[in-house]
Protein backbone atom coordinates (compact mmCIF):
# COMPACT_ATOMS: atom_id res chain seq x y z
CA UNK A 1 0.00 0.00 0.00
CA UNK A 2 2.59 2.63 0.54
CA UNK A 3 4.65 1.21 -1.47
CA UNK A 4 6.74 3.53 -4.18
CA UNK A 5 8.46 3.14 -7.50
CA UNK A 6 11.50 5.43 -8.53
CA UNK A 7 11.23 6.90 -11.99
CA UNK A 8 12.72 10.04 -14.18
CA UNK A 9 10.74 12.86 -15.18
CA UNK A 10 10.82 13.56 -18.58
CA UNK A 11 8.60 16.50 -19.36
CA UNK A 12 6.32 18.89 -17.91
CA UNK A 13 2.85 18.10 -19.94
CA UNK A 14 0.20 20.46 -18.00
CA UNK A 15 2.20 23.56 -16.04
CA UNK A 16 -1.64 24.40 -14.92
CA UNK A 17 -2.70 21.12 -13.45
CA UNK A 18 1.19 20.20 -12.28
CA UNK A 19 1.24 16.94 -14.58
CA UNK A 20 4.68 15.60 -15.44
CA UNK A 21 5.70 12.60 -17.73
CA UNK A 22 7.78 9.85 -16.08
CA UNK A 23 9.75 7.06 -16.93
CA UNK A 24 8.85 4.43 -14.87
CA UNK A 25 11.31 1.65 -15.21
CA UNK A 26 10.54 1.60 -19.12
CA UNK A 27 6.63 2.48 -18.75
CA UNK A 28 5.35 6.39 -19.73
CA UNK A 29 3.04 7.68 -17.29
CA UNK A 30 1.88 10.72 -16.42
CA UNK A 31 2.18 11.82 -12.83
CA UNK A 32 0.88 14.96 -10.51
CA UNK A 33 3.77 16.59 -9.19
CA UNK A 34 2.56 18.78 -6.39
CA UNK A 35 4.02 17.97 -3.70
CA UNK A 36 7.66 18.02 -5.75
CA UNK A 37 7.44 21.62 -6.80
CA UNK A 38 9.27 24.28 -4.75
CA UNK A 39 8.87 28.24 -4.73
CA UNK A 40 12.55 28.59 -5.42
CA UNK A 41 13.08 26.39 -8.45
CA UNK A 42 11.37 26.57 -12.20
CA UNK A 43 9.00 23.88 -12.96
CA UNK A 44 11.40 22.90 -15.83
CA UNK A 45 14.13 22.21 -13.58
CA UNK A 46 12.77 18.93 -12.66
CA UNK A 47 12.98 17.58 -16.00
CA UNK A 48 15.77 14.69 -15.63
CA UNK A 49 15.60 14.76 -11.49
CA UNK A 50 14.61 10.94 -10.38
CA UNK A 51 11.21 11.13 -7.94
CA UNK A 52 9.38 8.46 -6.46
CA UNK A 53 6.25 8.17 -7.46
CA UNK A 54 2.83 6.50 -5.66
CA UNK A 55 -0.51 6.11 -6.76
CA UNK A 56 0.04 8.71 -9.51
CA UNK A 57 1.72 11.35 -7.35
CA UNK A 58 5.36 12.02 -7.60
CA UNK A 59 6.32 12.16 -3.52
CA UNK A 60 9.77 12.86 -3.83
CA UNK A 61 13.03 13.62 -5.09
CA UNK A 62 15.44 11.31 -4.67
CA UNK A 63 18.50 12.88 -3.29
CA UNK A 64 21.46 11.76 -5.55
CA UNK A 65 24.12 12.65 -3.29
CA UNK A 66 22.63 11.13 -0.06
CA UNK A 67 21.62 7.78 -1.77
CA UNK A 68 25.77 7.81 -2.75
CA UNK A 69 26.78 8.21 0.61
CA UNK A 70 24.33 5.67 1.46
CA UNK A 71 25.57 2.86 -0.87
CA UNK A 72 29.17 4.46 0.36
CA UNK A 73 28.58 3.12 4.16
CA UNK A 74 26.85 -0.34 3.03
CA UNK A 75 30.06 -0.63 1.16
CA UNK A 76 32.36 0.61 4.38
CA UNK A 77 30.24 -2.29 6.26
CA UNK A 78 30.92 -4.97 3.99
CA UNK A 79 34.92 -4.14 4.39
CA UNK A 80 34.48 -4.80 8.33
CA UNK A 81 32.46 -7.54 7.62
CA UNK A 82 35.03 -9.09 5.51
CA UNK A 83 37.88 -9.11 7.84
CA UNK A 84 35.88 -10.57 10.50
CA UNK A 85 34.87 -12.75 7.60
CA UNK A 86 38.59 -14.10 7.51
CA UNK A 87 38.78 -14.68 11.08
CA UNK A 88 35.48 -16.74 11.69
CA UNK A 89 35.89 -18.98 8.51
CA UNK A 90 33.02 -20.61 9.35
CA UNK A 91 30.73 -19.73 6.33
CA UNK A 92 27.28 -20.76 6.57
CA UNK A 93 25.65 -21.56 3.13
CA UNK B 1 16.17 0.06 -12.60
CA UNK B 2 18.00 2.83 -11.31
CA UNK B 3 17.71 3.70 -6.88
CA UNK B 4 16.70 -0.10 -6.90
CA UNK B 5 19.25 -2.43 -8.07
CA UNK B 6 22.36 -1.32 -6.48
CA UNK B 7 20.20 -1.80 -3.21
CA UNK B 8 19.65 -5.73 -3.91
CA UNK B 9 23.74 -6.30 -4.73
CA UNK B 10 23.61 -10.56 -2.75
CA UNK B 11 27.35 -10.36 -2.02
CA UNK B 12 27.02 -6.94 -0.14
CA UNK B 13 23.96 -8.64 1.79
CA UNK B 14 26.09 -11.28 2.50
CA UNK B 15 28.70 -9.03 4.60
CA UNK B 16 26.41 -7.68 6.40
CA UNK B 17 24.50 -10.47 7.58
CA UNK B 18 27.76 -11.65 8.66
CA UNK B 19 28.00 -8.14 10.93
CA UNK B 20 24.71 -8.10 11.96
CA UNK B 21 25.17 -11.85 13.44
CA UNK B 22 28.50 -11.00 14.87
CA UNK B 23 26.73 -7.68 16.39
CA UNK B 24 23.91 -9.76 17.97
CA UNK B 25 25.98 -12.14 19.46
CA UNK B 26 27.60 -9.16 21.41
CA UNK B 27 24.52 -7.76 22.52
CA UNK B 28 23.19 -8.71 26.28
CA UNK B 29 19.12 -8.45 27.14
CA UNK B 30 18.02 -8.35 30.84
CA UNK B 31 16.08 -11.25 30.24
CA UNK B 32 17.26 -14.30 27.75
CA UNK B 33 14.66 -13.79 24.63
CA UNK B 34 15.94 -13.08 21.15
CA UNK B 35 16.02 -9.24 20.01
CA UNK B 36 12.69 -7.99 18.83
CA UNK B 37 12.77 -5.66 15.54
CA UNK B 38 9.25 -4.40 14.58
CA UNK B 39 8.78 -3.45 11.33
CA UNK B 40 5.83 -0.57 11.42
CA UNK B 41 5.22 -1.09 7.84
CA UNK B 42 3.35 -3.55 5.72
CA UNK B 43 5.87 -2.82 2.90
CA UNK B 44 8.58 -3.66 4.67
CA UNK B 45 7.02 -7.11 5.89
CA UNK B 46 6.27 -8.20 2.35
CA UNK B 47 10.33 -7.16 1.25
CA UNK B 48 11.25 -9.08 4.14
CA UNK B 49 9.78 -11.95 3.72
CA UNK B 50 9.66 -11.98 -0.28
CA UNK B 51 13.81 -11.51 -0.10
CA UNK B 52 13.37 -14.35 2.65
CA UNK B 53 15.48 -11.82 5.52
CA UNK B 54 14.10 -13.57 8.02
CA UNK B 55 15.62 -16.75 7.50
CA UNK B 56 18.89 -15.18 6.73
CA UNK B 57 18.99 -13.12 9.75
CA UNK B 58 20.34 -14.79 13.23
CA UNK B 59 18.21 -16.78 15.48
CA UNK B 60 18.62 -14.11 17.97
CA UNK B 61 16.70 -11.58 16.33
CA UNK B 62 12.89 -11.79 15.98
CA UNK B 63 10.75 -9.54 13.42
CA UNK B 64 7.88 -8.56 14.85
CA UNK B 65 5.11 -7.91 12.42
CA UNK B 66 3.60 -4.41 13.43
CA UNK B 67 -0.12 -3.09 12.19
CA UNK B 68 1.22 -0.72 9.63
CA UNK B 69 -1.16 -2.53 6.61
CA UNK B 70 -3.49 -1.01 5.93
CA UNK B 71 -5.89 -2.65 4.54
CA UNK B 72 -5.29 -5.43 7.33
CA UNK B 73 -6.45 -2.91 10.15
CA UNK B 74 -9.66 -2.12 8.18
CA UNK B 75 -12.94 -3.43 10.26
CA UNK B 76 -15.18 -4.99 9.08
CA UNK B 77 -17.75 -2.20 9.57
CA UNK B 78 -15.72 0.43 7.28
CA UNK B 79 -16.19 -2.38 4.15
CA UNK B 80 -19.81 -3.10 5.14
CA UNK B 81 -20.29 0.48 4.59
CA UNK B 82 -18.16 0.50 1.71
CA UNK B 83 -20.46 -2.28 0.44
CA UNK B 84 -23.79 0.26 1.38
CA UNK B 85 -22.58 2.54 -1.03
CA UNK B 86 -21.65 -0.09 -3.84
CA UNK B 87 -24.78 -1.24 -3.54
CA UNK B 88 -26.33 2.37 -4.74
CA UNK B 89 -27.44 1.77 -8.41
CA UNK B 90 -26.05 5.27 -9.75
CA UNK B 91 -22.53 4.71 -7.77
CA UNK B 92 -19.61 3.59 -9.73
CA UNK B 93 -16.71 2.85 -6.30
CA UNK B 94 -13.60 3.33 -7.07
CA UNK B 95 -10.64 1.32 -4.95
CA UNK B 96 -7.13 0.21 -4.77
CA UNK B 97 -7.17 -3.93 -5.34
CA UNK B 98 -6.15 -4.34 -2.18
CA UNK B 99 -8.88 -3.47 -0.58
CA UNK B 100 -11.42 -5.58 -3.05
CA UNK B 101 -10.93 -8.72 -0.99
CA UNK B 102 -10.89 -7.79 2.64
CA UNK B 103 -13.94 -9.55 4.63
CA UNK B 104 -16.93 -7.12 5.55
CA UNK B 105 -19.72 -9.10 7.90
CA UNK B 106 -20.86 -10.95 5.53
CA UNK B 107 -18.80 -10.36 2.17
CA UNK B 108 -16.29 -8.81 0.29
CA UNK B 109 -16.46 -6.19 -2.34
CA UNK B 110 -14.88 -8.55 -4.64
CA UNK B 111 -18.69 -10.60 -3.96
CA UNK B 112 -20.55 -7.37 -4.32
CA UNK B 113 -19.12 -6.95 -8.04
CA UNK B 114 -19.40 -10.40 -8.68
CA UNK B 115 -23.23 -10.05 -7.98
CA UNK B 116 -23.02 -6.84 -10.47
CA UNK B 117 -22.09 -3.75 -8.23
CA UNK B 118 -20.32 -1.39 -10.52
CA UNK B 119 -16.65 -1.75 -8.05
CA UNK B 120 -13.99 -0.74 -10.21
CA UNK B 121 -10.10 -0.87 -9.52
CA UNK B 122 -7.99 2.27 -9.74
CA UNK B 123 -3.80 2.68 -9.63
CA UNK B 124 -4.72 6.53 -8.47
CA UNK B 125 -7.91 8.49 -6.68
CA UNK B 126 -7.15 10.49 -10.22
CA UNK B 127 -8.31 7.82 -12.12
CA UNK B 128 -11.57 7.80 -9.72
CA UNK B 129 -11.70 11.68 -10.93
CA UNK B 130 -11.25 10.96 -14.31
CA UNK B 131 -14.05 8.21 -14.38
CA UNK B 132 -16.46 10.71 -12.70
CA UNK B 133 -15.58 13.43 -15.44
CA UNK B 134 -16.66 10.73 -18.05
CA UNK B 135 -19.62 9.92 -15.92
CA UNK B 136 -21.58 13.21 -15.05
CA UNK B 137 -24.56 10.93 -14.14
CA UNK B 138 -23.54 8.89 -11.81
CA UNK B 139 -21.92 9.45 -8.38
CA UNK B 140 -18.21 8.14 -8.20
CA UNK B 141 -16.77 7.48 -4.94
CA UNK B 142 -12.99 6.64 -4.37
CA UNK B 143 -12.38 4.24 -1.04
CA UNK B 144 -9.10 6.79 0.21
CA UNK B 145 -7.18 4.22 2.56
CA UNK B 146 -3.23 4.12 3.98
CA UNK B 147 -1.19 6.13 6.35
CA UNK B 148 0.08 9.47 5.11
CA UNK B 149 2.03 8.52 2.36
CA UNK B 150 -1.31 7.87 0.66
CA UNK B 151 -2.96 10.95 1.96
CA UNK B 152 -1.61 13.80 -0.27
CA UNK B 153 -3.07 12.30 -3.29
CA UNK B 154 -6.05 12.00 -2.52
CA UNK B 155 -6.26 15.50 -0.32
CA UNK B 156 -5.14 17.06 -4.14
CA UNK B 157 -7.22 14.73 -5.71
CA UNK B 158 -10.25 16.26 -3.74
CA UNK B 159 -8.62 19.57 -4.30
CA UNK B 160 -8.84 19.07 -7.99
CA UNK B 161 -12.19 17.95 -7.76
CA UNK B 162 -12.95 21.72 -6.23
CA UNK B 163 -10.66 23.24 -8.44
CA UNK B 164 -12.66 22.41 -11.67
CA UNK B 165 -16.12 22.22 -9.82
CA UNK B 166 -16.52 18.13 -10.33
CA UNK B 167 -19.66 17.74 -7.77
CA UNK B 168 -19.66 13.57 -8.74
CA UNK B 169 -17.06 13.26 -6.93
CA UNK B 170 -17.02 11.89 -3.18
CA UNK B 171 -14.00 10.14 -0.90
CA UNK B 172 -14.80 7.81 1.34
CA UNK B 173 -11.97 8.83 3.86
CA UNK B 174 -10.60 5.90 5.94
CA UNK B 175 -6.89 7.19 6.12
CA UNK B 176 -5.16 6.60 9.56
CA UNK B 177 -2.29 7.99 10.90
CA UNK B 178 0.97 6.81 12.31
CA UNK B 179 1.72 8.05 15.05
CA UNK B 180 -1.04 7.45 17.57
CA UNK B 181 -0.81 4.23 16.02
CA UNK B 182 2.62 3.31 17.23
CA UNK B 183 2.39 5.04 20.36
CA UNK B 184 -0.29 2.64 21.21
CA UNK B 185 1.78 0.04 20.04
CA UNK B 186 4.09 1.17 23.06
CA UNK B 187 1.77 1.24 25.50
CA UNK B 188 0.11 -2.00 24.88
CA UNK B 189 0.39 -4.43 27.98
CA UNK B 190 2.97 -7.33 27.24
CA UNK B 191 5.07 -4.98 24.29
CA UNK B 192 8.16 -6.55 24.50
CA UNK B 193 10.07 -4.03 21.47
CA UNK B 194 13.57 -3.20 21.31
CA UNK B 195 13.52 -1.05 18.38
CA UNK B 196 11.28 -0.38 15.22
CA UNK B 197 11.98 -0.26 11.81
CA UNK B 198 10.84 3.32 10.86
CA UNK B 199 8.16 3.23 7.75
CA UNK B 200 9.81 5.02 4.57
CA UNK B 201 7.51 6.39 2.96
CA UNK B 202 5.46 7.93 5.44
CA UNK B 203 8.61 9.15 6.97
CA UNK B 204 8.98 10.91 3.23
CA UNK B 205 5.86 12.72 4.05
CA UNK B 206 5.98 13.83 8.01
CA UNK B 207 9.34 13.41 8.04
CA UNK B 208 11.35 12.18 11.34
CA UNK B 209 10.81 14.64 14.08
CA UNK B 210 7.49 13.35 14.91
CA UNK B 211 9.32 9.80 16.03
CA UNK B 212 11.39 11.72 18.88
CA UNK B 213 9.26 10.82 21.71
CA UNK B 214 10.16 6.96 20.43
CA UNK B 215 13.79 7.80 21.54
CA UNK B 216 12.97 10.69 24.77
CA UNK B 217 10.05 9.35 26.18
CA UNK B 218 9.84 5.00 25.25
CA UNK B 219 14.01 5.14 24.65
CA UNK B 220 13.44 2.93 21.66
CA UNK B 221 15.97 3.08 18.85
CA UNK B 222 14.07 3.76 15.71
CA UNK B 223 15.68 3.80 11.98
CA UNK B 224 14.04 5.44 9.48
CA UNK B 225 14.26 2.09 6.61
CA UNK B 226 13.70 2.09 2.69
CA UNK B 227 12.68 -1.04 1.43
CA UNK B 228 15.05 -2.84 -0.68
CA UNK B 229 17.01 -5.88 0.97
CA UNK B 230 19.97 -3.46 1.68
CA UNK B 231 17.87 -1.09 2.93
CA UNK B 232 16.58 -3.16 5.69
CA UNK B 233 19.72 -4.65 6.68
CA UNK B 234 21.63 -1.60 6.79
CA UNK B 235 18.72 -0.55 9.26
CA UNK B 236 18.74 -3.53 11.44
CA UNK B 237 22.04 -2.97 11.72
CA UNK B 238 21.59 0.52 12.67
CA UNK B 239 19.56 -0.75 15.11
CA UNK B 240 21.30 -3.14 16.42
CA UNK B 241 24.52 -0.86 17.07
CA UNK B 242 22.43 1.38 18.95
CA UNK B 243 21.34 -1.50 21.43
CA UNK B 244 24.75 -2.60 22.09
CA UNK B 245 25.91 0.84 22.53
CA UNK B 246 23.07 1.46 25.19
CA UNK B 247 21.36 3.95 22.83
CA UNK B 248 17.99 4.79 21.80
CA UNK B 249 17.64 7.64 19.05
CA UNK B 250 15.74 8.42 16.04
CA UNK B 251 18.14 7.69 12.75
CA UNK B 252 17.40 7.56 9.26
CA UNK B 253 18.60 5.38 7.09
CA UNK B 254 16.54 6.77 3.72
CA UNK B 255 18.14 10.06 3.53
CA UNK B 256 18.07 9.79 -0.51
CA UNK B 257 13.86 10.43 -0.04
CA UNK B 258 13.38 11.18 3.94
CA UNK B 259 14.23 14.07 5.37
CA UNK B 260 13.83 15.42 9.04
CA UNK B 261 11.01 17.94 8.45
CA UNK B 262 9.00 16.04 5.81
CA UNK B 263 7.37 17.49 2.55
CA UNK B 264 5.83 20.56 3.41
CA UNK B 265 3.70 20.23 0.51
CA UNK B 266 2.40 17.52 1.30
CA UNK B 267 1.86 17.83 4.59
CA UNK B 268 -0.28 21.21 3.26
CA UNK B 269 -2.20 19.30 0.94
CA UNK B 270 -3.36 16.90 4.13
CA UNK B 271 -3.91 19.70 6.47
CA UNK B 272 -6.17 21.61 3.40
CA UNK B 273 -8.54 18.70 2.96
CA UNK B 274 -8.25 16.49 6.60
CA UNK B 275 -8.94 16.67 10.15
CA UNK B 276 -8.37 14.91 13.11
CA UNK B 277 -11.03 12.13 14.04
CA UNK B 278 -11.81 11.82 17.92
CA UNK B 279 -11.02 8.08 17.07
CA UNK B 280 -10.77 5.54 14.82
CA UNK B 281 -11.44 1.77 15.00
CA UNK B 282 -9.09 -0.36 13.87
CA UNK B 283 -9.30 -4.52 13.15
CA UNK B 284 -7.58 -6.05 15.97
CA UNK B 285 -6.87 -3.23 18.05
CA UNK B 286 -9.91 -1.89 18.68
CA UNK B 287 -10.30 2.08 19.18
CA UNK B 288 -6.84 4.78 19.20
CA UNK B 289 -7.81 8.07 20.02
CA UNK B 290 -6.62 10.31 17.08
CA UNK B 291 -5.33 7.61 14.82
CA UNK B 292 -7.77 8.48 11.75
CA UNK B 293 -8.85 11.97 9.67
CA UNK B 294 -12.19 12.91 8.03
CA UNK B 295 -12.57 15.56 5.34
CA UNK B 296 -12.70 19.15 7.03
CA UNK B 297 -16.08 21.39 6.57
CA UNK B 298 -14.56 23.17 3.61
CA UNK B 299 -14.72 20.12 1.52
CA UNK B 300 -17.60 18.61 3.27
CA UNK B 301 -19.62 18.25 -0.76
CA UNK B 302 -16.76 15.31 -1.56
CA UNK B 303 -17.16 13.35 1.79
CA UNK B 304 -19.13 10.00 1.15
CA UNK B 305 -19.96 9.90 4.67
CA UNK B 306 -21.98 13.25 4.65
CA UNK B 307 -23.77 11.67 0.86
CA UNK B 308 -24.49 8.31 1.82
CA UNK B 309 -26.21 6.72 5.22
CA UNK B 310 -23.76 4.85 6.67
CA UNK B 311 -23.41 3.23 10.10
CA UNK B 312 -21.47 3.55 12.99
CA UNK B 313 -21.58 -0.37 13.91
CA UNK B 314 -18.85 -2.09 15.89
CA UNK B 315 -18.31 -5.55 14.20
CA UNK B 316 -16.51 -7.86 15.79
CA UNK B 317 -13.94 -10.29 13.94
CA UNK B 318 -15.44 -14.09 14.43
CA UNK B 319 -13.45 -15.03 18.03
CA UNK B 320 -11.70 -17.56 16.34
CA UNK B 321 -9.90 -14.91 14.56
CA UNK B 322 -6.68 -13.69 16.62
CA UNK B 323 -5.63 -11.08 13.73
CA UNK B 324 -5.47 -8.40 17.38
CA UNK B 325 -3.01 -10.85 19.20
CA UNK B 326 -0.72 -11.60 15.91
CA UNK B 327 -1.04 -7.29 15.26
CA UNK B 328 0.45 -6.61 18.32
CA UNK B 329 3.27 -9.32 17.77
CA UNK B 330 2.24 -11.21 20.68
CA UNK B 331 1.40 -14.30 18.46
CA UNK B 332 3.07 -15.08 15.38
CA UNK B 333 1.05 -15.74 13.03
CA UNK B 334 1.08 -19.43 12.47
CA UNK B 335 0.11 -19.69 16.52
CA UNK B 336 -3.07 -18.47 15.34
CA UNK B 337 -6.11 -21.59 15.99
CA UNK B 338 -7.25 -21.18 12.13
CA UNK B 339 -3.62 -20.16 10.47
CA UNK B 340 -3.72 -22.19 7.53
CA UNK B 341 -6.87 -23.96 8.29
CA UNK B 342 -9.96 -22.19 7.82
CA UNK B 343 -8.10 -18.79 7.37
CA UNK B 344 -5.95 -18.90 3.80
CA UNK B 345 -5.43 -16.41 1.71
CA UNK B 346 -8.37 -17.93 -0.58
CA UNK B 347 -10.58 -17.77 1.76
CA UNK B 348 -9.30 -15.16 4.58
CA UNK B 349 -11.47 -15.02 8.12
CA UNK B 350 -9.23 -11.66 9.20
CA UNK B 351 -7.33 -9.11 7.42
CA UNK B 352 -4.26 -9.88 7.51
CA UNK B 353 -4.58 -12.67 5.72
CA UNK B 354 -5.63 -11.01 2.75
CA UNK B 355 -3.00 -8.31 1.35
CA UNK B 356 0.63 -9.43 0.57
CA UNK B 357 1.67 -6.67 2.85
CA UNK B 358 -0.35 -9.03 6.02
CA UNK B 359 1.95 -10.73 8.21
CA UNK B 360 -0.48 -13.79 7.77
CA UNK B 361 -0.65 -13.88 3.79
CA UNK B 362 3.25 -13.40 3.89
CA UNK B 363 3.75 -16.10 5.90
CA UNK B 364 2.10 -18.20 4.18
CA UNK B 365 2.59 -17.62 0.62
CA UNK B 366 5.89 -17.68 1.44
CA UNK B 367 6.04 -21.25 2.77
CA UNK B 368 7.36 -20.04 6.14
CA UNK B 369 7.84 -22.50 9.25
CA UNK B 370 5.82 -25.55 8.01
CA UNK B 371 7.17 -27.57 11.03
CA UNK B 372 5.51 -24.80 12.93
CA UNK B 373 2.09 -24.77 11.83
CA UNK B 374 1.41 -28.49 12.09
CA UNK B 375 3.06 -27.95 15.99
CA UNK B 376 2.03 -24.46 16.81
CA UNK B 377 1.57 -23.45 20.33
CA UNK B 378 -1.48 -23.09 22.09
S1 LIG C 1 -4.62 -16.62 10.53
FE1 LIG C 1 -6.39 -15.42 9.86
S2 LIG C 1 -7.64 -15.14 11.68
FE2 LIG C 1 -5.63 -15.83 12.37
S3 LIG C 1 -4.53 -13.94 12.82
FE3 LIG C 1 -4.06 -14.47 10.71
S4 LIG C 1 -5.58 -13.38 9.48
FE4 LIG C 1 -6.31 -13.36 11.60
Amino acid sequence: MCLGIPAQIKAIVDEDNQIARVDLSGVSRDVNIACVLSDTHQIQDLIDQWVLVHVGFALSIVDEEEAKKTLTILAEIGELSAVVEDINQGEDS
Amino acid sequence: MKYVDEFRNPQQAKKILKEIEVLCSTIKLSTDRPIQIMEVCGGHTHSIFRYGLNQLLPEKLDFVHGPGCPVCVLPRSVVDNCIRIAEHKEVIFTTFGDAMRVPGSSKSLLDVKAEGGDIRMVYSPLDALMIAKKNPKKRVVFFGLGFETTMPSTALSVMQAAKEGVNNFYLFCNHITIIPTIKAVLDSPGMRIDGFLGPGHVSLIIGTQPYDFIANQYHKPLVAAGFEPLDILQSVWMILKQLKNGEAKIENQYARLVNDAGNANALNSIASVFELRDFFEWRGLGSINHSGVKINEKYRAFDAEAAFDLKEVTVTDPDICQCGEVLKGILKPWQCKVFGKQCTPETPLGALMVSTEGACSAHYSYGQNIDLINTHHE
